[in-house]
């Protein structure tokens, strides 16, 4: 092998790793707190790459409408949970939210279509609508049900993504798409040439990773949605809101997934399907990572970029093949030293 | 006893059907593929509903069946009903080859690793030139008997449906056996039903092989139904939609199997038919709305839609009561030559830094009560884990008739004659006191999965029942036997826990806080049998609170205080004991 090629390969590898790195932590995050496998998280993917790229095109997304839709359902249900204690607070609250915020972003959408808007702006709309659905996608799907056994979370968890998945497909047709690059500039090192998107994926991958950290690590806030994953019930007794713990693991999730689908469009066409795949390599590397390590699962997402470029170049056919048998090792691994396993109780 | 009546009428509907005149031929295709997934949906029902263990795969199962009988029947000429068994075979390795893998993963673990695997067999399957890449195998013999050629939906339709209750009868009958509660007792009791010698990564190993069989077969099915294969219905979508039939279903049910493929297939087909019409032909809407569907479904009926329905049902099925005539033969007993029973030499238990458990040393003899108190964290459970084996001593000895059992797994405890009760209650909530109970038997009766399945089991598990009631009787809560164990005061629970116990014909009782959420007449009646037990023969340990109960009941007292041993002797000395009084009341008293 030669050892340009083997730089190359791996430089792609640490590309998409980071990636998966990303949706990996979403996905431990999301399922310690909620207990909910989420598997839309490819579709909050999708769902930021082809908003961003719509935006790009002088468009009006269709998510910005899917946006304002869920939003007034959210405000439905948020009336009827709280109809024996209604007052002006919570439902000025729950206005604002579901409803002035979506809504304010679908006009701004509308007004801006046809005219070139500034990347920052397409980014920063396409996050806050992609957010925006993360949040009601919780709130409509999953609070009712927030006590449900494993099982049952996950089954609605598919629900929600094929449901997704087919709005994506209404928003956004069955082409692929590519949205612009965040920066053109581009320098060479050796034999390897690193283009300013990449920088911007490894960049903002780090920074979110040393956020996640601190959020967690040092704030208020984070401490309560680890509490939340710890004992549900002692978070509820000590005052801490576990259906709000759960809404903010699927804000940060979402925006994390758009982010990724943002980082990456400029680079590869997506497809309104794509998602799921990159989500399910996510997976694949938050299971190497316990579901719950966050520093593991980073490592290993960018082992999986690295298996996965170097077999597309060894064996393309068997690419996502061997991809998803690296997960068997682990597994082994895992349950030779496997731990007592806890009792399931529902 | 299941309700033979129900069934019955249900395969004669389901003959009648495609003899009633008018019956398109588009709903026997319908009924053909309900069938077909009501097969892998039973298996997962006993997979994931039953035993906890949630399976993203089963579609790639139905992939091995249909692979193997499109490439011999094909490539090689082997008529179809010959390479049926060898489709299950192929399953069945497979399945054993990945479980012995994934079985052993909790619960979060198992669904992500079988969706890893079912997405690398779909590619595999898709990419391997002898199945014949993503276009697949075509030309695939249909089945036949005779001259019958199968080849339309009508004639197919018996077999499948045959099938379908052959399957769903077997898996009845599995799982009302010995090794069906060892099954039941997977997904919320196993470190119960392991100390009753429940080999527990086995019984996962069995329904993991038995679901994937079921799925082999469908698929067998399928690759004569369709007469070719492909990759993409044994891709993980597919394996999805299995689950969500069987969750729909009611994902404890094996009916709720048969209902949930009814359900999600005949909803399929609406949305795919009349969407179109509705919204003017806009592509995928039917995803959309099947999964909008799907969540308000669960929000409504998070059990799925079986038991719902169930409870309408005029009937309740009838339990005979078990023949209490039947003995069943008594445990081989080894002779109790020294009278020490059991010997705690030093035992030692670390947590990290914390010492439960220090250098603790007592025994107890034939024929004897003797009691293990102490404030709360003395290390009494502790100790109780060390000796059942649910936790390994870091240090000391315990033996058993003399005989050393460091490291010995629960399993191996209780065969020695010794059966324990928890301090929090381990029943299965959602079996019958019986059927609870009866799991402590599980070590004396011999019939195996399969054995249950054709009912051969009959008289082996009549001489468990019967045990298993004579104990609950004697215990006193004859009146509960057929009441769900969840549904009991959590006093009852405990007495059904020594019930379970006393099935194993132990020779030592260890009883963990027997007394705890009793009344003061049941805390009379539970020492007079513990007294009679006694009398008979049997020796018991019991960590309690209540000291009047003690001192009362125990011939011994051991007292420990932050893991150490700090008395022991008998009550009256232990009453009067300074550093007893000091450990419970503090120095100045």
């Amino acid at each position: 092998m030669n050892t340009t090629i083997m730089l190359f390969l791996l430089q792609d590898g640490i590309t998409n790793g980071a990636i998966y790195a990303l949706l990996g932590l979403a996905l431990v995050l999301v399922f310690a707190v909620t207990r909910v496998i989420l598997i839309p998280q490819g579709e909050f993917v999708t769902y930021g790459a082809l908003t961003y790229a719509t935006l790009s095109s002088g468009q009006v997304p269709g998510t910005a409408r899917l946006a304002l839709a869920m939003g007034i359902v959210a405000f439905g249900l948020d009336l009827f949970a709280g109809r024996r204690a209604l007052h002006a607070k919570l439902i000025a609250r729950a206005l604002a939210i579901d409803i002035v915020l979506p809504a304010a972003v679908l006009a701004l959408t509308i007004w801006l279509a046809g005219h070139h808007s500034p990347i920052g702006v397409n980014i920063a709309l396409s996050l806050v609508i992609v957010a925006a659905i993360g949040l009601f996608l919780y709130r409509i799907a999953f609070q009712p049900i927030a006590h449900a056994s494993v099982l049952v979370l996950l089954i609605a968890a598919v629900g929600c993504h094929l449901a997704l998945q087919g709005f994506g497909l209404v928003f956004f047709g069955a082409e692929g798409q590519r949205g612009p690059t965040v920066s053109d500039s581009a320098f060479i090192v050796g034999p390897l040439r690193f283009t300013g998107q990449s920088i911007a994926v490894y960049a903002i991958t780090l920074a979110l990773i040393a956020g996640l950290w601190m959020f967690f690590g040092f704030t208020r806030m984070g401490k309560a949605l680890r509490a939340t994953a710890v004992n549900r019930l002692g978070a509820r007794l000590v005052g801490i809101r576990t259906a709000l713990s759960g809404q903010i693991a699927f804000l940060l999730a979402s925006v994390i997934g758009a982010v990724s689908g943002i980082l990456i469009v400029p680079i590869t066409t997506l497809y309104y399907d794509t998602g799921f795949l990159i989500g399910l390599k996510g997976f694949v590397a938050a299971i190497i990572g316990g579901l719950v390590s966050y520093p593991l699962t980073a490592i290993a997402a960018l082992l999986v970029g690295a298996v996965e470029a170097f077999s597309s170049f060894y064996a393309s056919n068997f690419k996502e093949v061997i991809v998803f048998t690296l997960i068997l090792p682990v597994l082994v691994l895992r349950s030779l030293a496997a731990p007592a396993v806890e009792e399931e109780k529902d | 006893m299941m309700p033979r009546l129900p069934i019955i009428v249900f395969a004669l509907v389901m003959a009648a059907i495609p003899f009633i005149p008018g019956v398109p031929p588009f709903w026997i295709v319908l009924l053909d593929n309900i069938g077909l997934s009501a097969l892998v949906a039973m298996g997962l029902v006993l997979l994931t509903g039953v035993g906890g263990l949630t399976s993203f795969g089963q579609a790639a199962f139905c992939g091995f069946g249909a692979y193997t009988t499109a490439v011999l029947t094909t490539a090689y000429g082997v008529s179809p009903w010959l390479t049926l068994p060898l489709s299950l075979l192929v399953s069945g390795i497979a399945a054993v080859l990945l479980g012995l893998v994934t079985v052993r993963l909790s619960g979060h673990y198992l669904p992500l690793g079988t969706l890893a695997w079912g997405l690398g067999l779909f590619y595999l399957f898709s990419k391997l030139e002898f199945l014949g890449r993503n276009d697949g195998i075509s030309g695939i013999p249909p089945l036949s008997i005779g001259s019958l050629r199968m080849i339309d939906p009508g004639t197919i339709y018996f077999a499948i449906w045959i099938a379908v209750l052959l399957c769903a009868l077997l898996t009845l009958n599995l799982l009302d056996s010995r090794t069906g509660r060892a099954i039941r007792a997977l997904r919320r009791g196993h470190v119960a039903a392991e100390a009753f010698g429940v080999q527990t990564p086995r019984a996962k190993l069995l329904v993991f092989i038995y679901a994937a069989v079921l799925a082999g077969l469908s698929g067998w099915f399928y690759a004569h139904f369709q007469r070719a294969t492909n990759p993409t219905p044994f891709g993980v979508q597919t394996g999805i939609e299995y689950l969500f039939i069987a969750v729909v279903g009611g994902a404890g049910y094996v009916w709720g199997g048969v209902l949930g493929a009814a359900i999600v297939v005949i909803l399929k087909e609406l949305l795919q038919s009349y969407l179109p019409y509705l919204f003017h032909g806009e592509g995928q809407l039917e995803t959309i709305v099947f999964g909008i569907l799907l969540v308000t479904l669960l929000q409504i009926a998070p059990t799925g839609v079986w038991p719902s329905l169930t409870v309408w049902l005029p009937f309740r099925p009838k339990r005979k009561r078990p023949d209490t005539s039947l003995v069943l033969p008594a445990r081989i007993r080894p002779a109790i030559t020294p009278d020490v029973l059991l010997q705690i030499d030093h035992a030692r238990k670390q947590f990290g830094g914390v010492i439960a458990v220090n250098d603790v040393s007592f025994d107890v003899q034939a024929r004897e009560i003797v009691a293990l108190i102490g404030p709360n964290g003395a290390g009494k459970s502790t100790t109780f884990n060390l000796i059942t084996g649910v936790l390994a001593p870091s240090g000391g000895t315990i033996s058993v008739l003399g005989k050393k059992v460091g490291h010995a797994a629960p399993q191996q405890i209780v065969k020695l004659g010794i059966a324990r009760t928890f301090q929090h209650v381990k029943l299965v909530p959602d079996m019958t006191v019986l059927e609870n109970v009866a799991i402590g038997a599980h070590l004396r009766g011999h019939a195996g999965a399969i054995a249950s399945m054709f009912r051969l089991d009959r008289a082996d598990e009549a001489k468990l029942l019967a045990e298993a009631t004579r104990q609950i009787e004697r215990v006193g809560l004859g009146d509960q036997i057929d009441q769900l164990a969840g549904s009991l005061s959590l006093g009852q629970q405990r007495i059904v826990e020594i019930a379970r116990a006393l099935c194993v014909d132990p020779m030592l009782l260890l009883l963990d806080e027997p007394a705890a959420g009793l009344r003061h007449m049941e805390k009379q009646q539970l020492a007079a049998l513990l007294r009679q037990l006694r009398d008979g023969g049997m020796s018991v340990l019991l960590v309690e609170h209540d000291m009047g109960f003690v001192m009362d009941l125990a011939d011994r007292i051991v007292v420990l205080d932050f893991g150490t041993k700090i008395a022991e002797g008998t009550p009256q000395a232990i009453k009067t004991n300074p550093e007893v009084i000091k450990a419970y009341l503090g120095a100045v008293a």
